[in-house]
């Protein structure tokens, strides 16, 4: 058996979808948290293979698109420091600020490294002992042990150039500020990899209190398929479960060395979501025993007054009741080349997704 | 940034380990993995190994469709 074609086969994908339409019956909004959800669902097709019943929105999932506007400001005046190194992933320096990039500043002059690894910027650190390196954390449970790793090994090494500036976040918080908010959501496509790392309790509550159906799900188009029908069975079936389609990557209990990691790295707090506001407890910063590498506290700058794009519908699309179609500048003056917003920067984000696949020529 | 991408461990030197991804083959922690293997199918995010992929479970899940699409063609 060919496992990997297994899960792109497009018989499986055709049988999935006819016992999708032969079950479901109640009109359903189902919303993905998870940009990787986002891109493989519009490279591959998937909305048009459902029935008519089933809608996909995308949510707050790609964590380029919800850093907020406050956290690429700062990044920004941080890389301005003469003897400052930002070290980041790649997508992070093409969101806008509210008035320059890391990619601008870069082109200025600013020293501005793109990383593959957390780990590299510790030994940038390293290798840099006159400069001051920060690393910039961002994304949700996938890669905090990640920068949790790197502060760790900082501190062994015993760095005091080294430094992360921290926008991380958990999920579950705005999966139930939506649904407080009004969003109308029937059921949620739960991330993968996150889950990997968190197991599946922590959707627990969005079930028993907010009663959705969760499923967490793998991200080649047989698995989403596959998640899709397991909410359509809760739906029809009137149960509501978190559960796994994800079973060959996703333990219910979870990576418990990385969730200790997390545990003893950082500890929650409130923070900013693009389009959302602040949401409470949706936050990681770091533990008071690591606070010496916070750059946001160790490194102090003046940080401009933050300004939104004018005409940018970003944070409706993070909410998911607009879609990128709807945003008069969508393919218009904003693209990939060229992105006014953070959606349309990275390619899990929604509007750059939705360009990449053809949804501006329909 | 977001994406994990399953790849195949091909070596293993204390905390890093060589991950066969088909076309090429990148170095990736092995920090929060426990009782990691040369021959181990594992999901790579960002830098490190998040966790060791159950093959068996696939398979599992895989047969399911088969289950699945002998039922749809009785019934047609
Ligand atoms: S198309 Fe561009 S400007 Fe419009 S919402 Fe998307 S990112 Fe913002």
């Amino acid at each position: 058996m060919n496992i990997p074609a297994g899960f792109k086969s497009g018989r499986n994908c055709t049988v999935l979808a006819n016992q999708i339409r032969a079950e479901s019956k109640t009109p359903a909004v189902i919303m993905e948290v998870c940009g990787g959800h986002t891109m493989a669902l519009y490279r591959c097709g998937i909305p048009s293979l459902l029935p008519s019943t089933i809608r996909m929105v995308s949510g707050p999932g790609c964590p380029v698109c919800v850093s907020d506007v406050r956290f690429i400001d700062r990044a920004v005046a941080l890389s301005r420091l003469p003897d400052v190194i930002i070290a980041t992933y790649g997508d992070l320096i093409r969101v806008p600020g509210s008035t320059s990039s890391l990619e601008k500043e870069k082109a200025s002059g600013a020293s501005i490294r793109i990383i593959w690894s957390a780990l590299d910027a510790v030994a940038m650190a390293a290798a840099n002992p006159d400069r001051r390196i920060v690393f910039l954390g961002i994304g949700f449970e996938t890669t905090i042990p990640g920068t949790a790793i790197a502060v760790r090994e900082a501190k062994k090494a015993g760095l005091s150039n080294f430094f992360t500036f921290c926008s991380h976040k958990i999920m579950p918080p705005a999966m139930a500020a939506l649904i407080d908010e009004g969003v109308s959501i029937d059921a949620y496509l739960c991330p993968g990899h996150v889950s990997v790392v968190t197991g599946s309790a922590i959707y627990a509550p969005i079930a028993a209190d907010y009663h959705k159906p969760c499923v967490i799900s793998g991200f080649e188009p047989v698995d989403i398929l596959q998640s899709i029908l397991m909410i359509t069975r809760q739906i029809e079936s009137g149960r509501v479960a978190v559960e796994i389609q994800y079973t060959r990557a996703v333990h219910p209990e979870g990576n418990r060395r990385a969730q200790a990691l997390i545990a003893e790295v950082f500890s929650p707090c409130d923070d900013w979501w693009r389009g959302l506001g602040v949401i409470a407890g949706s936050g990681m910063r770091l533990a008071d025993a690591y606070r010496r590498f916070d750059a946001a506290e160790a490194i102090p700058v003046t940080v401009e007054e933050p300004r939104e794009a004018a005409g940018c519908i970003c944070g409706s699309i993070l909410k998911g009741v607009r879609m990128p179609a709807d945003c008069r500048l969508f393919a218009a003056t904003c693209t990939p080349d060229n992105p006014v917003g953070a959606c349309m920067v990275s390619s899990e984000g929604a509007c750059a997704a939705a360009y990449q696949y053809g949804a501006h020529e329909k | 940034m977001c994406l994990g991408i399953p790849g195949k461990v091909v070596w293993i030197n204390g905390d890093i380990a060589g991950v066969d991804f088909g076309e090429v083959v990148v170095e990736a922690g092995t920090h929060i993995v426990d009782d990691l293997s040369v021959g181990d199918y594992v999901l790579v995010h960002s830098g490190y190994i998040l966790e060791k992929l159950d093959m068996d479970e696939a398979r599992k899940t895989l047969e399911l469709f088969d289950e699945l699409a002998r039922v749809q063609q009785e019934a047609s």
